[in-house]
Parts: structure tokens; C-alpha cells; sequence
């Protein structure tokens, strides 16, 4: 049985599917039709709602695609779709500021971005230009040429009032404490089943019972295998409502990230150390799925194509693994062997993720080579840390995506490179000896003659970048 | 009539009143009609239609193969799914199986051929969409592979073609191109484009008493939906009802290839007489239906000097996919558009239609005008740097103008050319001179990031090239309160059509535009319409609807002039008043007065657009009733390193004539713009050797997102400038005209790479740039520059 808010109202459900998604327990369920489906992949954001967590004293707001959240994601939770925003004749002022601003032409997309403009208001108030373009870059319009609606963003906290979520807030907050999860619950329609644990200690067991049972954090990677190659999973252990596994703690040495933090979460810690990983962030995917997903997850889906192993890996994190009362440490490197195989054992799982503090590391650089700039799959990700001392390489971790079955490691480049001048003599052998790292594939992000020019010239990129700080070498930092 | 009590305004109070103008007229930024409804979730989408308790949900399994006889169809295993009503294949169609929109060649369901990986094969009906498609992929579906054509060159080399070569030709192109100063021949894959309207195809069937259908589709064609479905049932069109309040997108896909779900949906309720509702799951709808064609375009080009092109020919090469469809008329389109805003000299110019094994290509905003209208833009930037010139030098010298430089290759006379004074504008407002100054001196600092700059107009000819197509209707009833229902041919896709014909009609009746209900496209109000599609909904609308209201407005006025006994030329309507010589009432108080005097206050309209012709046999006439301008600038950054870019700015000016909704029509310039990069840069097309779509999603499929609208954007619409031609208020069609301007950003790009080999070689790249192309161009740019570096060294030697 969970229990939500659906907006104001408490649902319980102890009846449903749990394979089903938030957006179609909306509109077949809740007959709410607000809500667009417009990919059920993610991708395009029509079926953007706003989540309400409880966070102490106060409720933080964050926009998700519903398309991609099975229900159970919503225990304990409040969640606001489009038709909750307008009090009687009175649009909300998101709302407001589309319309004012021509910024819906065919509408599909509309409910979708407004209510990511909804959530930007609650959590920043009036945005930034940067802040606008992070909150939408989820939002795919086809009519606009989004000018309008960037406008309207700009526009619609000109003259705040508080709306309806104030007044309501401390109402609204009596009534999510009541609802937190306290104790594992389960949901079911008799065929499936999932479960909400609320300790690591009950996950472990629950892992140990159900070996084959899979683990949703934040879905957006496993419910494609729902909504797009039509799976049917029978065991789903959502691990949402573990606050142990969420927490990310910095360490004087290292920081440390719960499992299920989402990324969102993550960003702080891991851009005050590191601006490129920062930087990174911003362009994985979208905020929407980065309020959703989590490093666990993309780590543990151990796909070639993840944008935050390559990283990890540069930096030298380390992963906890834990099976039952044991928990093992493993270098992430090693936990990718090959294509969607880990060293992860059946009934184990991926407590938390170890990073090293910058101090104790290199010049770290990440590179994100895509089609299109942002909410885009890697055709090629560079990570590049190297520790300079006194006109030589130290040590060099050099780590790629997309060139290979798994997240790895240039390892004849790194050698190239370690011990070796810092020069472009040595910069040009390094970069041979890359070419020979890889034999990537071809495919339709890129062919494997790209992928391995660019890797070469990103080699390049990092030189320059340390070497030449004044010369301009990223088209994204023209915002 | 209403029994409300009104505030009654005093003779003083209404005579300055009917002094003001008309604030929600022709010409006022009036907001979309439903955007109060769009942004509270409120506006009502087809797959948000209340569901009946029988409802059924469709699913079509589609063709795993190219090309290939099927063997053996087996639907029986759908039946063990329990849910299911009925299961159909081609044989279950009662009526006529081929839905092609012109020509036969699209059958409803594959008829024991299968033609294009996506194809749909038999389709099932359940409870649940799900429940559907576990079982249509139950179904048993052998095949016997044959080999497909899956590539553009190998149909043309084939001849393997949808229908006949066509030409135009003006002059002796052979002759001219042999005397020519100096010549250039190229060639250019151009890309196509998936649509990607936010809302799926989608359509809801309800069987009705007599053997017919209520039908509400996502589509810009409710006349052609209505036949499809009449024919596939094999019943009179008056059977069949289309209801189309809105779509979530159109762009041209909705124009013929909405009315396959319709028709399947309508088939399924025919035999359950159940409704039955089928939405196009997103990988289901990119594999299924068509795109933009892909061109394969060669030319050669003969010039002088200076940069003055004496002679063209050209090779346009579409690539339709398996089946006719609207092909023959892209072609044209892309043709009549192969000199964009230039005078070719003498010219030779053949389009191909060539036959391949992908779904079926279609409609595309532009309908094969950008493929045709890009190669004069790579041609003359190989003339520029051929000769050492800045391209703006050389588009701006071959413009349409001067003695016996006004006519086009097909033999339309360029009236009222407004491109060079909108280039001269452009070129001042967006400070190009000073601009491609600091940019070339940025590119010689810059080691890894070049900046380029291009300026680019358009000119696109306005009116289905089909000419009986420019024809509508409307139908408008006042009731006795003075509220106002109006009704046209045309479809609302979000491009403002609705609002704009409510604009017209308020400023006929001079009445706010509140006082205007517009209502659902419905084939029982306004019959045998045309598709909303050449940008034409306005143009033939509006007319259609003014038309309407000023049939009526003259039944008021001759009631009046009786009535009251007075001139017609003494009853005037102004904002929301009627005076009458020294008279003075609310409209809705006239028009009850003209009720109980039984005045008829209701009445349609029709209008067809003058003066258009197009003889074939010759390839001569005026087969658009005039054309539309813009001009875009461009600048972008392109890194030399990985090929990826960004446009820093875009400057835009674009002709829409006298506007009927500024914000609306810069909405359209602005959407198109974006749209038209996005065609030209990260939207990629990728099929695998097997002729399946492997960017069959957003994941993969990349149209442009938030952060790809030009950094800083200024837009502008030109002021001033009536359309010379007697259009409603004398505006001009916005729809596709702005998405060409995207064509400065592609040119902005290569302007960039050219910066490599220092403006000396035309980087040949196809469309679209993505950052893959790029760097490849760039490459080549670096290994020119090394031999030119080679050459100087051995000189000096």
C-alpha cells in the first residue's frame, strides 16, 4: 500500500500495477488528462509533473517526467500536475507569464513546461538566464522556437504573489509528515509487486530474498524497459525511501554519495570540487531526469554510454557494495568488465559511490561530445586528470565513454603520458598511443572514425586548456 | 435571445465609444485562442476525449522487413490474449484497401507486399493498448525477402521512380555553361526530417446508426480523412463525420498520413461496432509514417567575373520512399524553388521522384521548397569563394531585377521584389560589414574556435502548385444575443489559424473578439475543404470567413437603410457599435432588431485565388499568386577539434506583408527558424542497411532544444508593406516561408570551416552539418591549407 497527495487529496492505493507510470496512473487512473504523453522515453518532457518531498521544515519541489516514474516512487510524497496550478478563473503565474508571452502555440508541450517553470519559481524564485535554460533544456517545443517561452520564465515571478502552495504550506507539511514512510510497504495487483523499503538493512534482506528482483532508484533507465521494449518486471525493490542510502556527505578526504542520491543532489558536492564535473551535470540529460536518476544507477546499468562513469573512474572513486550485513569496497574500474556485465554478485547491490577530494587529485577535465549540446546521449566522453609536479606528469587517469563495450581507461596513453615531460612532443605521443586505446563501433550518434578523432583531439583540448588558458577552446561556455 | 439585464451605456457614452478602435481586430498581437486553455491542461487533445466503457485501443504490427512477400499471415494466436475483439488484415477491409492521397500505392494494410521496414501488416483491437500490442506481435508473419532499394542514388540510376521526370527550362543551359568565364559542378545529399509533432498521430472512431462514422483525428486534411474512411468502408461520404478541434503539431505530417489511423480505427469499428481509438506509440509513428524527403542534388553553374551566374542546371533528386503520396507535387515544389531569390540565366532544371524501400516521404513545411532552395545558397558560396568574394557580395549581384532579369526558370514573373531592399536593411541592422570584420580578425587569434557569418534570403512562392486546392469555405451564425459561432475549412495545429480568422471576422463585425466562438473543423459545417497546408490557411480562411461575415453585414446594412431609412452608406459598424446615421446602438441590440425584422444571420462563404496557372505540358505559367520574403544573418561558433557549434546570433527580417497578429506571425518566424537549424544541423536521419529507422526517437533523433535558439535573437517583421495582391487585408502566408531562414545558420557553418583554408575553398558538406560532418569538412579544409603551405614552400624553392 502507498500513500500520496495528489495534489491536496490522499490517495492510497493498494491495488496497482507496479510496472505502471506515473503519467498513465494520471490519465487512465486519476482521469487527469493534463498531462501530455509525448515519448515515454523521457526525452521530450510533455508529461512533466512536480514531486513535493518533505525536507525538514520545509518541502522541496522537483520537477520529473512522469513517463518514466513507476507509482511507487510516490509514497510519501505530494504530487501537482498542470490542472492543480489555476485557483478558480485565475491562472497561476507560470501560467500566466505563457500566455502573456505567446509562449504556447500547438499546447502539447505546454502543461509539460509549465510545470517546470513552476518548479524553477518554487525552488529559485526569479531565475537566472542559466537557470531558465537548465530548468527547460527537458522541454522539447516544436512550434516556439522557445524564445517566448525563456521570456516567460524571465516574467512570471516579476510580481510574485504567494499562490495557492504558500498558503497551503504548512497544511500541506502536517500532512506529508503524516504520510512519511516509516516502515516497508509493498504494492501489488496480484501478479506483480514491488517494495519500498526504508533501511539498507531491509533492502539487504530483501536483495538476499529476491535475488532477481530489480532496484529502481530513479527509473529513468529501467522503466524503458517498460515503456519502450515492453518488459514486464515481476520484482521491483524501490530503494527512494532510504534516507541512509540518499545522503551525500563530504569528508575532508572524500565525498561520499548515497547510492540513491539523485544527481541533482550530487551536484553540489561534486561541482564544488570538481567545475568540470559540475559542468558535466549539467548537460546529463535533463533536470528532469537528473532530479530522478541517481549514480547508482547509472553505474550500475553499466552501459558504455553513461556520462558519469568515465568521471568517476578518472577521479579514482571507489564503490561500496553491499550484500547482506558484508560490504565490499571495489575500485569502479574494475566493477565494468564487459558490455552490461559488472563484478556485482547476485543479491548484492551498490550502496554508495567514494570520491577523493580535489586536493588529493589532479587537473580534472571532462569532455561531453553529442549531436546536440544538451539532454543528449554521448557519442564520446573524455575525462582527463592528470597530476603535473614540476614540468612532469605524475600520474595520469585518462577515462572514456562510448569507446568501448564499458567505461575504461586509456591505459596506453596513460603511460605515455606518466613520468613524461609536460610538453606537446609529449602531448603528440600520448595522443598516438590513444588511437590505439579504442576500436570503437559505429553507429548512428557517430561513426568509429569520429570517435576516435575527437578522443585524439580532446587530448589536445586538455593541453591547451591547462597550457594556454587565455585561448577559447569550448563552444559551451558561450551562454 | 437573452433575458440578461444590461448595463445600458448613455448616446454620449456610446458615440465616443465607436470614435475608438477596434482593440482585438486585424493587425492586434491577440492572444492564441486557446492558450488559456493550453497552459491549465484544460484544451482537449483527441487521446483526452472521455473513453467509452466499450472502448477499443488499436495497435499495428509493422513490417520487420524492407521488401519482402509475405509468406504466411496468421492471426489467430492474438485471440488467446484475453481482450481482444478482433484482429484485421488487409483482407478485412470492406471498401477500397489503397488510401494513397493522389495516386494508388499506399494500402491500408500490406496486401501480401511489404515495402518499407515500419509498414503496417495487421493491426488488433483490445481493452487496453497494451494488451493490443502483446498481441498483434502474437500474430504469425512469415516473409520472402526481396532486395530493397534503400538508397537515392541507386533509384536514380535505376530509374526507379514514384512517377515522371519533370523539367523546366529557360534558355540554352548547355550553351551557356560552355561559355562561361569560369564553372563549378557539386553535388549535395540534403537531409530529411522527421516531424515531430509533440502529439502522435492519433484518431478516435465512433460507429454511428447508419453504417457511418464520428470521426476526431489529428489531422490538417478532415475532407480527405472523410473520404478515406467512406472509401475503406465502402460507404457515401455523408455517412462520415470528421471532428478536428486542434492538434498538438502538424507541419505536414498530419496532411495525408493522419488519415492511416483514422482508416484502421474506422475498419475495426465497422466489424465490432465498438469505438476504437488509435494512437501511434512515438517509435511506431517515426517508423511508420513519412518525413521530409531527402534530396540527392546535383548541379553545374556557369559564371562571369564577377560572380554573375550566366547559366545553371541542376539534378534535384527526391527521395520518396515507397510510394507516391504528395511526391510529385514536392518535387515541383523544390524545383520552383531551385532559384530561391536569384536569377539563374538560362537554366535547366529536373526533378526525379525516386522510388525507395522507406516509408512512404510526405509534406514538410517548405513541401520540398528548402531541398530546392538550399542549392542556389551552396552555389553561390562556391562562387564567392571560388572568386575570393564574400558570399553577401555575390548573392546580392545575382538577385531577381534589372532588364530581363525579373522572369523565373518557369516563367512567373517577379512582381513586387522586396529582397534587395530587405538585404540592404538586414545587412545595416545586424552591422554584417563590422561584423565579418572582428570576425576574421577573431578567427586569426583563435587556434581552435572559428567563428563564421552568413546573410541568406528567401523568396517562396504562395498557393498550392495543385491549383484547384486554393479554394475554402466558412460558415458564420450570429445569434440573437450577438454572440458570433464561426466555422472554417481550415485546421488549427497551433500556428493561430483560429485566432486569425476570428481576427477577421471581428474587425468585418467590428466586434470584440471575445464575442467569437470558434469551434472545432467539422466536415458536417464546411464540406469538401482543403488541406491546411502551403501556408495557405489564412490566406484562403480568411477570405473565406470575411467573405461570410460581409455577406451578412450586407443583409444588415440593406435592413438597416430600410429600417431606420437611411443611405447604406450611413450604417457603419464600429467597435461593437452599429450607427445609423446620427444613430447609435450596440451590436447586440442591432442584431436583434434585424432578427425580429427576420434578417438571415447566418450564411457561408467561399473564396478561390485569382489569377494562378500552371500548364505542365510546357512548364510555364504563374503557378503562385505571389511570393514571401525574409532574410536571416547568422553567426556561429564551430570548434575545430570535435565539430560542434552554437549560434551566437540570428538576425532575422521577414515579410509578412500587412500582419493580421504581429506576436502570432513572429511566433511562426521565429518557431520556423529554429526548426530549419534544427533540420540543417543535429537532425540526423539514420536508417541501417536493413532500411529500418534507427533514430526512431527522441533519444536518438535530436530536433532542437532550449539552448539551441540562437543566443541572442532579434527578430523583426518588415513595416509597412502591404502584399500588392488583394489578400485578406493585404497580408502574406507565414507558415513555411521563415523555416528556409534556418539556411543562414548552415551557411554560417560553412563560412566557419571555410575559415580554415582562409575563405579559399567552399567546403562541400551535406545537410545536415551535424558536428560529425563538420570536423570532416574541417579536415579537409586543413589538408587544402597544408597543400596550398606545400605549393607556397616549393614556389619559393
Amino acid at each position: 500500500m502507498i500513500r500520496f497527495l495528489l495534489n491536496r487529496e490522499l490517495r492510497v492505493e493498494d491495488h496497482l500495477d507496479p510496472n505502471m507510470t506515473v503519467l498513465n496512473y494520471l490519465r487512465t487512473q486519476a482521469r487527469k488528462t493534463g498531462t501530455k504523453e509525448g515519448c515515454a522515453s523521457g526525452d521530450c518532457g510533455a508529461c512533466t509533473v512536480v514531486l513535493g518531498e518533505l525536507d525538514g521544515e520545509r518541502i522541496r519541489y522537483r520537477s520529473v517526467n512522469s513517463c518514466l516514474t513507476f507509482v511507487s516512487a510516490l509514497n510519501g510524497k505530494q504530487l501537482i500536475t498542470v490542472e492543480d496550478l489555476k485557483q478558480g478563473d485565475r491562472l497561476h503565474p507560470a501560467q500566466q507569464a505563457m500566455v502573456d508571452c505567446h509562449g504556447s502555440q500547438c499546447g502539447f508541450c505546454t502543461p509539460g513546461i509549465v510545470m517546470s517553470m513552476f518548479a524553477l519559481g518554487k525552488n529559485v524564485g526569479k531565475p537566472e538566464k542559466e537557470e531558465i535554460h537548465e530548468a527547460l533544456a527537458g522541454n522539447l517545443c516544436r512550434c516556439t522556437g522557445y524564445r517566448p517561452i525563456v521570456e516567460a520564465a524571465e516574467k512570471m515571478y516579476d510580481n510574485v504573489t504567494p499562490d495557492s502552495f504558500n498558503r497551503e504550506h504548512a497544511d500541506t507539511l502536517a500532512r506529508l509528515r503524516e504520510i512519511q514512510p516509516r516502515a516497508q510497504v509493498e504494492l501489488s495487483n496480484g501478479k506483480r509487486k514491488a517494495y519500498n523499503p526504508t533501511t539498507l538493512a531491509e533492502l539487504a534482506l530483501l536483495k538476499e530474498q529476491h535475488p532477481e528482483a530489480r532496484l529502481v532508484a530513479g527509473g529513468t533507465d529501467l522503466a524503458l524497459e517498460v515503456t519502450q521494449l515492453r518488459k514486464e518486471i515481476g520484482t521491483l525493490i524501490y530503494v527512494g525511501d532510504i534516507a541512509e542510502m540518499k545522503q551525500v556527505q563530504v569528508f575532508d578526504d572524500r565525498i561520499e554519495l548515497g547510492a540513491a542520491a539523485s544527481l541533482t543532489d550530487c551536484y553540489q558536492a561534486l561541482s564544488n570540487d570538481y567545475p568540470d564535473f559540475g559542468a558535466l551535470l549539467h548537460r546529463f540529460a535533463s533536470l528532469q531526469i537528473r532530479n530522478q536518476g541517481t549514480l547508482g544507477g547509472n553505474i550500475g546499468n553499466a552501459s558504455p554510454i553513461g556520462d558519469s562513469p568515465p568521471a568517476l573512474i578518472a577521479l579514482g572513486a571507489q564503490l561500496v557494495l553491499r550484500q547482506g550485513e558484508q560490504s565490499r569496497s571495489l575500485d569502479l574500474q574494475d566493477y565494468f568488465i564487459d558490455y552490461k556485465v559488472t563484478a556485482q554478485q547476485p543479491g548484492e547491490f551498490i550502496e554508495k559511490v567514494i570520491v577523493p577530494r580535489a586536493a588529493d587529485n589532479g587537473e580534472f577535465r571532462s569532455y561531453k561530445i553529442s549531436k546536440r549540446i544538451d539532454d543528449d546521449i554521448s557519442a564520446v566522453l573524455g575525462c582527463f586528470n592528470l597530476v603535473i609536479r614540476d614540468g612532469r606528469v605524475q600520474s595520469a587517469r585518462v577515462a572514456f565513454g562510448g569507446m568501448a563495450a564499458i567505461p575504461k581507461r586509456a591505459s596506453q596513453c596513460e603511460q605515455a603520458l606518466t613520468g613524461a615531460e609536460w610538453n606537446r612532443d609529449t602531448i603528440e605521443k600520448a595522443k598516438q598511443a590513444l588511437a590505439q586505446d579504442f576500436s570503437p563501433i559505429s553507429d548512428f550518434r557517430a561513426s568509429r572514425e569520429y570517435r576516435q578523432l575527437t578522443a585524439v583531439n580532446l587530448l589536445t583540448r586538455y593541453f591547451v586548456e591547462l597550457e594556454s588558458p587565455e585561448v577559447e577552446t569550448r563552444v559551451t561556455a558561450y551562454v | 435571445m437573452s433575458n440578461h439585464h444590461q448595463n445600458k451605456k448613455s448616446y454620449a457614452e456610446m458615440l465616443e465609444l465607436v470614435k475608438q478602435d477596434l482593440t482585438t481586430g486585424v493587425g492586434r498581437s491577440v492572444k492564441h485562442e486557446s492558450a488559456a486553455k493550453q497552459v491549465s491542461g484544460e484544451a482537449v487533445y483527441v487521446d483526452d476525449r472521455l473513453e467509452f466503457p466499450n472502448q477499443l485501443h488499436v495497435y499495428a504490427r509493422m513490417s520487420d522487413k524492407a521488401h519482402a512477400r509475405i509468406t504466411k499471415l496468421d492471426v489467430s494466436p492474438c485471440y488467446d490474449f484475453p481482450g481482444v475483439a478482433i484482429a484485421i488484415t488487409a483482407k478485412d477491409v470492406p471498401g477500397q484497401l489503397d488510401i494513397g492521397a493522389v495516386l494508388p500505392g499506399d494500402p491500408l494494410l500490406a496486401d501480401g507486399l511489404v515495402e518499407y521496414y515500419g509498414q503496417p501488416v495487421l493491426a488488433v483491437a483490445a481493452n487496453d493498448l497494451d494488451t493490443a500490442r502483446k498481441a498483434a506481435m502474437a500474430a504469425i508473419v512469415e516473409y520472402e525477402e526481396l532486395e530493397p532499394v534503400l538508397s537515392v542514388e541507386q533509384a536514380l540510376e535505376q530509374e526507379h521512380f514514384v512517377s515522371e521526370p519533370h523539367t523546366h527550362k529557360r534558355g540554352d543551359s548547355a550553351a551557356a555553361l560552355a561559355g562561361a568565364q569560369h564553372r563549378i559542378t557539386g553535388q549535395a545529399h540534403i537531409g530529411g526530417q522527421e516531424h515531430f509533432y509533440l502529439e502522435t498521430q492519433i484518431s478516435s472512431v465512433v460507429p454511428t446508426e447508419d453504417g457511418g462514422m464520428i470521426v476526431f483525428t489529428s489531422s490538417q486534411n478532415p475532407t480527405e480523412v472523410q473520404k478515406l474512411v467512406a472509401e475503406v468502408l465502402g460507404v457515401s461520404f455523408n455517412k462520415i463525420q470528421i471532428d478536428m478541434r486542434r492538434m498538438g503539431g502538424g507541419f505536414g505530417g498530419k496532411e495525408t498520413q493522419a488519415a492511416g489511423p483514422a482508416c484502421i480505427a474506422a475498419v475495426v469499428a465497422h466489424h465490432t461496432r465498438r469505438p476504437a481509438k488509435m494512437r501511434l506509440p512515438r517509435m511506431e509513428d517515426m517508423m511508420m509514417t513519412g518525413k521530409r524527403h531527402p534530396f540527392f542534388n546535383q548541379y553545374e553553374v556557369g559564371f562571369d567575373d564577377n560572380g554573375l551566374i550566366t547559366g545553371c542546371e541542376m539534378k534535384l533528386a527526391g527521395n520518396c520512399g515507397y510510394s507516391p503520396d504528395l511526391s510529385n507535387s514536392i518535387v515541383d515544389r523544390a524545383m520552383f524553388h531551385s532559384d530561391n531569390g536569384y536569377y539563374l540565366g538560362d537554366a535547366t532544371i529536373t526533378g526525379y521522384r525516386c522510388k525507395t524501400n522507406l516509408a512512404s516521404n510526405t509534406a514538410y513545411r517548405g513541401f520540398g521548397g528548402p531541398q530546392g532552395l538550399i542549392m542556389p545558397e551552396i552555389i553561390l558560396d562556391d562562387i564567392a569563394r571560388r572568386l575570393g568574394k564574400d558570399p553577401l557580395e555575390v548573392r546580392k549581384l545575382n538577385l531577381y531585377g534589372g532588364e530581363g532579369r525579373d522572369t523565373t526558370h518557369y516563367y512567373q514573373k517577379v512582381e513586387d521584389n522586396a529582397l534587395p531592399q530587405m538585404i540592404d536593411d538586414l545587412e545595416r541592422s545586424s552591422d554584417y560589414q563590422a561584423r565579418r570584420q572582428a570576425i576574421r580578425e577573431f578567427n586569426a587569434k583563435s587556434p581552435i574556435l572559428k567563428k563564421g557569418l552568413a546573410l541568406t534570403p528567401v523568396k517562396f512562392g504562395i498557393s498550392f502548385t495543385a491549383t484547384f486546392l486554393n479554394q475554402a469555405g466558412a460558415l458564420i451564425h450570429i445569434y440573437t444575443d450577438g454572440s458570433i459561432h464561426l466555422n472554417h475549412g481550415g485546421t488549427e495545429m497551433g500556428q493561430g489559424l483560429n485566432t486569425k480568422v476570428a481576427q477577421v471576422v471581428a474587425e468585418e463585425f467590428q466586434v470584440d473578439f471575445d464575442t467569437i466562438q470558434i469551434t472545432a473543423t467539422n466536415t458536417d459545417k464546411v464540406p469538401n475543404t482543403s488541406p491546411t497546408a502551403a501556408s495557405s490557411g489564412a490566406d484562403l480562411n480568411g477570405k473565406a470567413a470575411q467573405n461570410a461575415a460581409r455577406t451578412i453585414k450586407q443583409r444588415l446594412v440593406e435592413f438597416a437603410a430600410r429600417h431606420f431609412n437611411v443611405t447604406e452608406e450611413d450604417v457603419t459598424f464600429r467597435n461593437n457599435h452599429v450607427l445609423i446615421r446620427d444613430e447609435v446602438m450596440p451590436f447586440a441590440e442591432f442584431i436583434q432588431l434585424a432578427y425580429f425584422n427576420q434578417i438571415s444571420l447566418s450564411s457561408t462563404g467561399f473564396y478561390r485565388t485569382p489569377k494562378i496557372y500552371y500548364d505542365r505540358d510546357t512548364a510555364r505559367g504563374r503557378p503562385f499568386y505571389y511570393y514571401a520574403y525574409g532574410c536571416a544573418c547568422s553567426e556561429v561558433v564551430v570548434d575545430t577539434l570535435t565539430g560542434e557549434y552554437k549560434i551566437l546570433r540570428a538576425d532575422i527580417l521577414h515579410d509578412v506583408g500587412a500582419s493580421l497578429n504581429p506576436a502570432i506571425d513572429i511566433g511562426q518566424v521565429e518557431g520556423a527558424f529554429v526548426q530549419g537549424a534544427g533540420w540543417l544541423t543535429s537532425e540526423e536521419l539514420v536508417w541501417n542497411d536493413k532500411g529500418r529507422l534507427m533514430t526512431s526517437g527522441p533519444a536518438s533523433y535530436k530536433i532542437p532544444a532550449v539552448t539551441d535558439m540562437p543566443i541572442d535573437f532579434r527578430v523583426r517583421l518588415v513595416e509597412n508593406r502591404k502584399n500588392a495582391e488583394d489578400t485578406v487585408y493585404h497580408s502574406k502566408a507565414v507558415g513555411e516561408p521563415p523555416f528556409m531562414l534556418g539556411i543562414s545558420v548552415f551557411c554560417a557553418i560553412k563560412d566557419a570551416i571555410a575559415s580554415v583554408a582562409d575563405y579559399r575553398v567552399s567546403p562541400a558538406i551535406d545537410a545536415p552539418a551535424t558536428p560529425e560532418r563538420v570536423l570532416w569538412a574541417i579536415r579537409d579544409m586543413e589538408q587544402h591549407q597544408q597543400q596550398a603551405r606545400t605549393a607556397a614552400v616549393a614556389e619559393t624553392v
